[in-house]
């Protein structure tokens, strides 16, 4: 089996494991970002190459070192490869770069965006984005298309990572949309006004990273932190779909239903529309108990069982290392 | 004067037809070859004339061909890529208009040392002119035998397709033509897996440029060491270049590599001077794409010796003081041009041409674009060159195919030589009104 080193962690991965595979093995710390790749799909990534990574030693065999970043979600390793990713300072700045390319066309529109908290573009911008934008002229836009009932796609967002194509095109049996016309004037659209209708058409909303394809039974129903996640499952008649979804809450209304996602962002199983837009009772699931958060995300504030317990907790550690007198406490 | 190899019957008339191509000698290759060559002796002759793409990259053909996978029962296929759309190359289109059963030949004899049964020509759609012309030269070929079922009685048997692209210079680029072939959107591919490997419908696959097939006739029929006397070191045999701008002859020359560029610039056997008797202000020596050089660095390199026609000698230097070869494309200013307002058309073109697969290349060609106008309305900063400079540097090296390299090379090399023409037009905004360059471009009246 081959091994890697990468920002000086050496893992022993599978043949045919790609960098940014063996990457997220070791951990979170070193796994690049990405925008475009997902690892559910086949064939997805090397697009946004926000992944780009600079590969110091070849292999054991052949030791010189690439002469270009590569993409790492679609290069494989070989054994006694080297691969710097956030310790090389030119290697970060290329990904600035990258990162600034992806925003100067993007509206930043993240205060009415339904997408914001959950935005993976929002996070590498916050990571790698600078201050100021030093892009001047007037940002792309387009009219918001209406792709049928449940779909909304506002490609004025859109990062053309191909993902949603990638998603209809190996998850259902007919893909009607994809990206026409090249270059900034690329656009994800269904040809001639095309509605996408099908039984698994909701997992696009999913798989886009960024707010484009936004669901239509949410928006702007409320953000997406002052709802609360729950596991969920239920047995669906539709054989390809697994049940197993997250239902966000608010209060005891169910604003919404996704499927299940990873520490990557990524889905777990891709769930049926009927899951996702008509059972949005809570009588329709059995819930398994609150969702598992990063407690880096924004969502994670709804987790506490009681905030008001939570604040005494916290006033009591305070107070046990010395910071807040003991009488201040007791005034409470 | 040189030796020519490809285009010395370009004036015999009726040498488009086969009758005509064949009494000067047409399709002797293909009878030497199938006749008394096995498939990987003629690969042999070609690795030892030591010939190199004539696309632009320079990669040894011969090594390309002994890349190609052989896999038992997969078709292997040979591709020729016509898509000639650098701004400023225009030889592939002249050698096929004018000698396209030089072309063919050279198809056949490569095909039969690739072991493909199915080759294609695939020409970009602004050819469609050349494509039936090609088409018809196909016919010719296929009534007198030279293609179709065991040529010459032998049991090799070929059949050769001509397919028109739909007008996008990416799919140049190999991998986004062969999906373009496919009948998919033409993007590039992400590599690997290298077409030597997977390329058509998944099966091995040569991409080769017209060119480059067109003279392995040649190569078969005088033999590879023969071909490797012409030319200098590494750079042997004969190149097109398409030679266009300033200049009192354009049009396209065959040379011997290792010609002097003062030579090919200055002598009456090619450019002939420039025009009007002005100076040289710089030379595009390989097409758009490559960095652009000023009048001392093309003529001489940096260490003084006199720069050549050939890959080593254009890009001695690096990217610092020197350029490419690449496709031949030879675009001569002369003094009254304005380097910015070129790069400008450059630029244009690169960002109308992106595919919009990867970032950089998408946004960035976009973003040069737009800041170059600025500097042209009269409206641009220091500060804007400076920015124009990290953008091309942060495309550069980035993307999934060459085109992010190919919009960034030219900004970083105009800039690099020429910044103070930049930063004159900010300074002083009245000077780009100066348009007198364009009126005598356009034979127009000055208003």
């Amino acid at each position: 089996m081959p091994k890697v080193t990468i920002d000086g962690h050496e893992i022993e991965v599978p043949k045919g494991t790609t960098i940014l595979q063996a990457a997220r093995m070791i951990g979170p710390h070193v796994a690049p970002p990405t925008m475009c790749y997902y690892s559910k799909l086949k064939t997805s990534g090397g697009y946004c190459r926000t992944c780009l990574v600079k590969v110091t030693k070849g292999s054991a065999q052949n030791p010189n070192p690439m002469p270009k970043p590569v993409a790492s979600c679609r290069t494989e390793v070989m054994d006694g490869m080297e691969v710097q990713n956030n310790t090389s300072p030119d290697l970060l700045e290329a990904r600035r770069g990258v990162v600034e390319f992806l925003l100067i066309n993007h509206p930043l529109d993240c205060p009415v965006c339904d997408q914001a908290g959950e935005c993976h573009l929002q996070d590498l911008g916050y990571q790698n984005g600078a201050q100021k934008t030093r892009y001047e002229f007037k940002r792309r836009e387009f009219e918001k298309i209406d792709i049928g009932k449940y779909v909304q796609l506002h490609m004025t967002r859109c990062i053309l990572c191909y993902r949603c194509v990638k998603t209809c095109e190996q998850i259902t049996d007919n893909r009607v949309h994809g990206v026409v016309h090249r270059g900034d004037a690329a656009e994800i659209s269904t040809y001639i006004q095309n509605a996408i209708e099908n039984d698994f058409s909701g997992n696009v909303i999913d798989v886009c990273p960024v707010g484009a394809l936004t669901d239509k039974t949410f928006r702007f129903k409320s953000r997406v932190w002052y709802t609360k996640p729950m596991d969920a499952h239920r047995k669906c008649e539709n054989s390809k779909c697994s049940g197993k979804v997250r239902l966000w809450f608010k209060g005891e209304q169910v604003l919404r239903v996704t499927a299940r996602k990873d520490q990557w962002g990524e889905v777990e199983d891709f769930i049926c529309n009927t899951c996702r837009f008509d059972k949005k009772k809570k009588s329709d699931w059995e819930i398994e108990g609150p969702s598992p958060i990063s407690h880096h995300s924004v969502i994670s504030a709804n987790h506490y069982t009681s905030l008001n317990q939570a604040k005494i907790d916290t006033l009591k550690h305070q107070r046990a290392l010395g910071f807040i007198p003991m009488k201040k406490l007791d005034d409470k | 004067m040189g030796r020519k190899l490809l285009l010395h019957n370009q004036n015999v008339p009726g040498i488009n037809t086969l009758e005509v191509y064949r009494t000067h000698g047409g399709y002797a290759s293909v009878e030497k070859a199938l006749k008394t060559m096995t498939p990987d002796q003629v690969t042999e002759e070609v690795k030892k004339s030591g010939l190199r793409g004539r696309g632009g990259a320079g990669f040894p053909t011969g090594m390309k061909w002994s890349f190609l996978a052989k896999p038992e029962g997969v078709p292997r296929y040979l591709v020729c890529n016509a898509d000639e759309s650098e701004p400023g190359t225009f030889k592939d289109r002249w050698l096929m208009e004018k000698i396209p059963h030089a072309l063919i030949e050279g198809m056949i004899t490569s095909s039969y040392a690739l072991g493909a049964r199915l080759s294609y020509i695939y020409i970009r759609g602004e050819y469609f002119y050349v494509a039936r012309i090609l088409e018809n030269a196909i016919k010719e070929a296929y009534a007198a035998g030279w293609l179709g079922k065991n040529i010459l009685g032998t049991d090799y048997s070929l059949d050769l397709s001509v397919q028109v692209g739909a007008g996008a210079y990416i799919c140049g680029e190999e991998t986004a033509l062969l999906e373009s072939l496919e009948g998919k959107r033409g993007n590039p591919r992400i590599k690997p897996p290298f077409p030597a490997v997977a390329g058509l419908w998944g099966c091995p696959t040569v991409v080769n440029n017209v060119e480059t097939i067109a003279a392995v006739v040649p190569i078969v029929n005088e033999g590879g060491e023969a071909y490797a006397k012409i030319g200098v070191g590494k750079s042997t045999g004969t190149k097109l270049i398409s030679a266009s701008g300033h200049i009192n002859n354009p049009g396209v020359y065959e040379i011997e590599l290792g010609v002097p560029v003062e030579e090919f610039i200055f002598s009456n056997e090619y450019c002939g001077g420039i025009r009007n008797g002005k100076k040289l202000k710089a030379v595009v020596a390989g097409g758009s794409s490559v960095p652009i050089l000023p009048t001392d660095l093309i003529l001489k390199t940096a260490k003084g010796e006199p720069r050549l026609m050939t890959y080593e000698s254009l890009s001695d230097g690096g990217f610092q003081t020197g350029t490419m070869l690449g496709s031949g494309g030879f675009i001569v200013m002369d003094e009254d041009t304005s380097i910015v307002k070129n790069l400008y058309t450059f630029a244009r073109f690169y960002h109308h041409e992106s595919c919009g697969q990867c970032s950089p290349c998408r946004e960035g060609t976009g973003w040069m674009e737009k800041i170059l106008h600025k500097i042209l309305s009269g409206k641009g900063t220091l500060q804007d060159v400076d920015l124009l400079w990290d953008i091309q540097s942060k495309i550069e090296g980035k993307t999934i195919c060459p085109l992010g390299e190919a919009a960034a090379w030219p900004v970083a090399a105009a800039i690099r030589h020429f910044r103070s023409e930049f930063e004159a037009y900010v300074k002083n905004p009245a000077s780009i009104k100066d348009v007198h360059h364009y009126y005598r471009l356009h034979n127009l009246a000055e208003a």
